[in-house]
């Protein structure tokens, strides 16, 4: 069970680290639209074009990072023991 | 004399015409219109955009000044990347934007105008609605004048286009938007860029 649970937190906190560095490393908080700015050629005007993506940010990193740490100190719990019987 | 007469009808109604205002319609089909607004706080900055743009203004090349009209931003169409962060601040502790759907400024007079060709600058005072909070402000605003270009924005369409930018900073405790909040984690200085293109067609 110990050896699962640590196996279980590193998984997660690899797979939080990698998927939040892949998808852009964003410090701020998780997106769901990334929005860009494109220039119209008649009136010079810059416009924003926002597409539906997602960007986890530092909140849902944290987040996992806390789950896997909390996985972490669960495998570090000692199990009950059964009372000796006299 | 007859002739004559025809002439001086013509030359009069062409007089009449050329003077007259233009109407430019800001709702924009391509949704190109659009506001951008930036909240710098120390601990936090937010950005967002919005492109719900509508209005009409009349707008005299010759006479620039007199411009009247309104611009409106559906407060509905301000958009910010964080889902939970957007519906906050549609919400009613921020905007209300079920209450107060529209963000107007109306014009009431125009100074310190500058004219160069086609491109126009000056300082716009008008009444600039917020959140249910009216408040008269002056914003700097640069225009220009694209004769006969709506047809190359929109297919068989003869008309002139109207380019408008603006930023300018107001302030949200101004317009009762929370104004207890933390200004460390939400400024209470809020900076708006507009870029907007009216049509006039013909």
């Amino acid at each position: 069970m110990k050896t699962l649970l640590r196996r279980l937190s590193v998984i997660l906190a690899l797979a939080a680290s990698v998927t939040w560095l892949a998808l852009g490393r964003n410090t701020g908080w998780t997106k769901t639209s990334v929005t860009t700015m494109k220039t119209d050629p008649v009136t010079t005007l810059e416009y924003p074009v926002t597409e539906k993506r997602f960007v986890p940010g530092v909140d849902l990193l944290g987040l996992c990072l806390a789950g896997a740490g909390v996985l972490a100190g669960l495998s570090l719990l000692r199990p009950r023991t059964p009372a000796a019987r006299p | 004399m007859r002739l004559h007469s025809k002439i001086l009808f013509a030359l009069s109604t062409a007089t009449a015409l050329s003077a007259a205002p233009l109407s430019f319609d800001f709702k924009d089909p391509k949704g190109v219109n659009n506001a951008v607004f930036k909240l710098d706080a120390p601990l936090e900055a937010i950005n967002g955009t919005a492109n719900g743009v509508s209005g009409t203004l009349s707008f005299d090349p010759e006479n620039p000044s007199k411009t009247t009209g309104s611009i409106v931003v559906g407060t509905g169409s301000l958009h910010v990347a964080n889902p939970m962060m957007k519906d906050h601040m549609l919400g009613a502790q921020w905007l209300d934007a079920a209450a107060h759907p529209e963000i107007r400024f109306e014009i009431a007079r125009i100074g310190a105008v500058k004219a160069d060709g086609g491109n126009f600058s000056g300082e716009v005072t008008g009444k600039f609605t917020l959140h249910g909070v009216t408040k008269e402000i002056t914003v700097p605003v640069k225009a220009t004048y694209l004769k006969d270009k709506l047809g190359m924005r929109v297919p068989n369409q003869k008309g002139d286009l109207l380019v408008l930018r603006s930023t300018f900073t107001v302030k949200r405790s101004d317009y009762g938007i929370n104004p207890g909040a933390p200004q460390d984690k939400v400024s209470d200085e809020i900076e708006i860029t507009l870029s907007l293109a009216g049509a006039s067609p013909r």
